[in-house]
């Protein structure tokens, strides 16, 4: 079965391209080609996780350029992350393919959303089995455009548009970093393949410096996939999308890719202490500065999309720290609680039409299934044993704690916000008293394609915490670790996440702070994590009118500078060879005018030559005939 | 006689054209494109004859023309021309059928297209200075009179700058290639290519002159910074054939000029030189993509881009390892597909649907005219460069290859990928997206379209999966070609 491994990710390929051209003619415009094609790669997934937990492995490869003697071979590759991924890929994506079916019908464009999700889980795939940067770096792209394509999905709004560009573009930022330590670590290495840069390291073939940079930069493309500060800022806007794509790009598939991309070349991460402390710091930074932006959302997509960079935060910390097994496993089970939480969100929306959380209350009532499996996976969130996220998290805090307390603490403070932001989001969604009594009146569960997949998810992140032991054995750099377990971590987890759980239903519930006061008190920070922090408006201010800016000084150099010249020569050459008269009026004409009247001149000029045009030809090669000879006459 | 075939069949049928009656429009229309359909049989038939694992030239064709000077009639092929030729053989008979819609003195029109053919061929197929300057030339006036005729509204002044432009760099350059005739140090002297390349022996006071010449005549035809302003201006008022050609073959002829005669004929001052040449191409990579997102006229975008393409076949040009050489070739072959497509979407299609070519009075064609939306944004995509189409292999190994040797230029021109991304989706905003405007585009594209759009993007596609179909080709000529450069 491990040797079948490379059909996993032409199956949804060969769905898209069905979806594609044959779509409009086929029932549901080809949705059950989709779901068909993604529940065969999910059977055909397990059953390599299966053979790959029972000692297999498997990879092959085709030969894609030569260049001189150096022949450059694209293959495919699946080891026990790969497995692992393969099966959390393709299972959120079928999760999210089910609940589309009722969420996204009669949509405009039903079939093109069909279509991409097949695409983009293809490139997802495809990206786990790379077994060399540039081929992982091909289907990146190709993820970054279909959550481009999912992103905008509703174009007609300029917003959404505007959402897919500022996706494509920061993350291009980061890829740009990428690709230049794509091209450093293969001129150190010769080679892209993970194993023999990561051979060619263990050596020592590749310097010190350039194997920090290398690494760093590398990161800086996870910064831009994994949303990581200081390149976050897509994601949230990202939620612009159909709520079931935002589940497949923030839980399974895009944002994943940075930090598997970190995992999968840690061979090029792991001997740089410099980079490793990048990783870290990056990834404890965003931690806790993501989630104290999750705090004020009034947007229940926009509270999850925090939390999703702030979860990816916790595993690129986890990685920086070493903890390679733990940001992995914290990884899974992520996929399947957030996946859960934005499919509930969903189903939310779904049922009240609004995505402002003020707006909502008291929906537990109505939508028992949705509330039952959200509470699920806001307890995964959070980490309240013995749900899934419990154990990744504590897993990474004992990592942590145990490389770098300072880590440590900053990821313990974001815990404690995680567990208030995320009983929050909960009380005001499903508790209290309806807010919006027509939105309330009218809400309802949706049908078993919405319901089925979130009970699915639900009992995944659940129970997949007990997994721990046989994915440590499985999923490992160097040598199987598993964090034992730390009396001290586990109880300064509790106390916070207690704290922020009960500091939340204070709040909220009881009203025992009244929340207008709490706001005035702390106006300034309010407003700052309102705005922000104002990242987003400072980069629009330097970067995006930045390069418009000097796009602009160029342009015009280019008109009146170097067209200039161009145009006055010519003008001079009519002076000089006496073509035309009417010497004074040119002169008075570019004086008077400047540039723009040269730009006349020159056009008038070309005009009148046009009548002795194969005259002037003539002159042309003669004067070139005599420039010859006094050359020769010279270089002689 | 294949090659010659190949070389005179556009040119007889042009001839032929001359004498239909020149209300038989339809027929004159479908006689041309058959014709130019010729030379790309012929190509199959030339792809199947060549050996790919040898570098040097094949299928010589040689006869004595004036013996008397040393000029030869001399005709071949090797790895480094055939990829620029097939282009062109797919090309131009597309653009040909983009052209279905003139109506104005169809016939001359016809009769150019297919003159201009014969120049494009000759250029990359003749073996004798002598012989590939006139080529040279007579791909030059076609095409003056296709702008200058039926182009946009200043399109005499686009015409005369094209002109005049090109032709002061091909003088400059004749008077290079009469310096290496005289200063080789040949006896007899010749005007043999090949001869030249491996047996002259100029002084390199002599070398370094007659290097820059070339330079001249070649750089405006690239067109390399700061020698470029010519290229937007024709681009923008040639009719869409025209650009299509212009932006697809003719801009190639500068490029082949560096890898078929400057770089073996001159290895020295090439060497000398490259830093200037590399500093040039990034200038032209980032300089050009960043005018491009300041254009509103979205024909004049698609042109400034042209000019960041071709910086990247300069900078790998400059860098002269296995790795940039090949992909700079790549570059030449990927922008000779995509850009005439490019040019056929937003000047034949869009254009001449909403009677506009700025940007900002677009919109909304993804709801109005589905096809065109996705065959414009796939375009748009495969020009930035995207993995898995065409625009990408090319500017990777381009840049890959040339990391060792100007890290710090490619640096920049890496920064430069971010611009580029940033102007085509911002084109695709203003073009695509959006609720449909008042000048939105109506009717989605109809076969003749289709037909021409069709080709262009299963070989971008082809291409971007499979790159090694067309490094194939070239990887052994330019090993060669690098191993005598000194593999830099």
């Amino acid at each position: 079965m491990v040797e079948l491994a490379w059909l996993i990710p032409l199956l949804p390929l060969v769905a898209a391209v069905v979806i594609a051209f044959l779509g409009k003619r086929l029932p549901g415009q080809g949705d059950r080609i989709g779901i068909a094609a993604i529940s065969m790669a999910f059977v055909l997934s397990v059953g390599v996780l299966v053979g790959v937990m029972n000692g297999g492995t498997a990879a092959g490869s085709v030969t894609w350029a030569i260049h001189g003697d150096l022949v450059l071979r694209m293959g495919w590759e699946v080891g026990g992350i790969g497995a692992v991924m393969l099966v959390v890929v393709t299972l959120v994506s079928l999760m999210v393919h089910v609940f589309s079916l009722e969420y996204m019908k009669g949509d405009v464009r039903y079939q093109r959303y069909y279509g991409v999700l097949s695409l983009f889980t293809f490139s997802m795939l495809g990206l786990v089995l790379a077994d060399n940067l540039l081929l992982l770096f091909i289907f990146w792209e190709l993820v970054g455009l279909c959550s481009f394509l999912l992103i905008g999905h509703w174009y007609e709004d300029l917003d959404n548009v505007r959402a897919a560009n500022k996706a494509f573009l920061t993350t291009r930022v980061g890829d740009v970093g990428m690709f230049i330590g794509i091209m450093l670590l293969f001129s150190q290495a010769g080679s892209f393949r993970f194993d023999e840069i990561a051979a060619a390291v263990a050596a020592g073939d590749v310097a010190g410096w350039a194997l920090a940079a290398g690494a760093i930069l590398l990161f800086a493309g996870a910064v831009g996939k994994s949303a990581q500060f200081p390149l976050h800022v897509w994601l949230p806007d990202a939620m612009a999308g159909p709520t079931p794509a935002s589940a497949l790009i923030h839980a399974a598939t895009m944002v994943a890719a940075g930090v598997y991309l970190v995992a999968r070349a840690f061979g090029i991460f792991e001997p740089s202490d410099a980079a490793m402390s990048v990783v870290a710091w990056i990834g404890a930074i965003t931690a806790l500065f993501a989630a104290t932006i999750g705090v004020v959302m009034e947007d229940i997509k926009r509270v999850l999309a925090y939390s999703t960079i702030s979860q990816l935060g916790f595993m690129v910390a986890a990685l920086g720290v070493g903890g390679y097994t733990a940001a992995m496993f914290h990884l899974m089970t992520h996929a399947f609680f957030k996946a859960l939480l934005f499919l509930a969100s969903g189903s939310v929306i779904h049922a009240t039409g609004t995505q402002n959380m003020h707006e909502m209350g008291g929906l537990f009532k109505k939508l028992p299934i949705t509330g039952w499996t959200w509470l699920i996976g806001a307890g995964a969130l959070i980490g309240i044993p013995p749900l899934s996220g419990f154990f990744s998290k504590e897993e990474i805090l004992i990592d942590a704690y145990a490389a770098n307390p300072a880590i440590f603490w900053v990821l313990v403070a974001a815990a404690a916000l995680t567990a208030f932001y995320t009983t929050r989001a909960t009380y005001l969604t499903f508790f209290g008293a309806p807010r919006d009594r027509a939105a309330y009146e009218k809400a309802h569960e949706g049908g078993m394609v919405m319901t089925y997949p979130l009970i699915i998810l639900g009992a995944l992140a659940a129970v997949t915490g007990f997994l721990a032991g046989p994915f440590a054995d499985l999923v490992y750099y160097g040598h199987p670790h598993r964090a034992e377990f730390n009396t001290f971590v586990f109880g300064v987890a509790t106390v916070v996440w207690v704290a922020g759980v009960l500091l939340a239903l204070a709040i909220y519930k009881f009203n025992l702070v009244s929340r207008r006061r709490l706001i005035q008190a702390f106006y300034p920070i309010w407003m700052l994590l309102k705005r922000r922090y104002y990242i987003d408006d400072l980069y629009n201010l330097v970067f995006v009118r930045g390069t418009i800016g000097l796009a602009m000084v160029m342009a015009w150099i280019d008109r009146t500078i170097v067209d200039g010249i161009v145009n006055g020569v010519a003008w001079a050459t009519r002076k000089l060879s006496g073509f035309i008269g009417e010497f004074d009026l040119g002169v008075v004409d570019g004086a008077v005018n400047g540039i723009a009247g040269a730009f006349v001149v020159g056009s008038r000029l070309f005009r009148r030559v046009q009548t002795g045009l194969f005259q002037s030809y003539a002159l042309v090669l003669f004067l070139g005939l005599v420039a010859g000879l006094v050359i020769l006459v010279i270089g002689g | 006689m294949l090659l010659s075939a190949l070389l005179f069949i556009p040119l007889l049928g042009g001839l032929l054209v001359a004498f239909f009656p020149k209300e038989r429009t339809r027929e004159i229309k479908s006689f041309a494109l058959i014709v130019s359909l010729i030379p790309l049989a012929l190509v199959l038939a030339v792809w199947r004859q060549l050996d790919f694992s040898l570098p040097g030239i094949q299928l010589l064709e040689r006869a004595e023309w004036i013996p008397s000077l040393g000029i030869t009639y001399q005709l071949g092929v090797d790895g480094i021309s055939f990829p620029l030729i097939a282009v062109a053989a797919v090309v131009l008979p597309l653009a040909i059928l983009a052209s279905f819609n003139i109506e104005h003195r169809v016939k001359e029109f016809f009769v150019w297209m297919l003159v201009l053919q014969t120049g494009i061929y000759g250029v990359f197929l003749a073996l004798d200075y002598f012989l590939f300057f006139i080529f040279f030339e007579v791909s030059l006036v076609p095409m003056y009179f296709i702008i200058g005729i039926w182009g946009g509204e200043r399109r005499e002044y686009a015409a005369m700058k094209f002109f005049i432009y090109t032709l002061v760099g091909s003088a400059i350059m004749l008077v290079g290639i009469l310096a290496l005739y005289f200063g080789s140090g040949l006896e007899p002297r010749t005007f043999d290519v090949l001869v030249l390349a491996e047996q002259a022996n100029l002084s390199p006071t002599l070398q370094w002159w007659v290097f820059l010449a070339f330079f001249a005549g070649f750089a405006v035809k690239v067109p390399i910074f700061p020698f470029h302003t010519w290229l937007p201006d024709a681009h923008v008022e040639a009719p869409t054939g025209g650009s299509m050609i212009l932006a697809g073959v003719l801009l190639k002829m500068g490029t082949y000029g560096f890898f078929r005669f400057m770089l073996p004929t001159f290895p020295d001052a090439a060497k000398a030189f490259s830093p200037v040449l590399a500093t040039l191409g990034i200038i032209g990579i980032v300089y050009g993509a960043l005018a491009a997102m300041a254009q509103k006229d979205v024909k004049k975008m698609v042109a400034y881009s042209s000019v960041s393409h071709m910086g990247y076949v300069v900078l790998g040009l400059a860098a002269m390892t296995p790795m940039a050489l090949n992909g700079a070739m790549f570059v030449n072959v990927s922008h000779g597909l995509i850009s005439p497509l490019f040019f056929f979407m937003v000047g034949n299609v869009i254009y001449e649907r909403t009677g506009t070519r700025m940007m900002d009075q677009m919109g909304g064609v993804f709801s109005s005219a589905p096809l065109v939306g996705a065959v414009t944004a796939f375009t748009a995509f495969a020009n930035l460069g995207l993995p898995g189409l065409a625009g990408f292999p090319g500017e990777f190994f381009t840049f890959a290859g040339a990391f060792p040797v100007f890290t710090a230029f490619v640096i920049i021109g890496a920064l430069g990928l971010a611009v580029t991304a940033g102007y085509h989706l911002w084109m695709m905003q203003r073009v695509l997206m959006g609720q449909p405007v008042a000048l939105a585009v109506q009717k989605d594209l109809v076969g003749r379209e289709v037909l021409v759009a069709a080709p262009l993007m299963a070989l971008v596609l082809l291409l971007g999966v499979l790159p090694g179909i067309a490094l194939n080709l070239f990887n052994e000529p330019l090993a060669v070609l690098a191993a005598r450069l000194g593999g830099m």
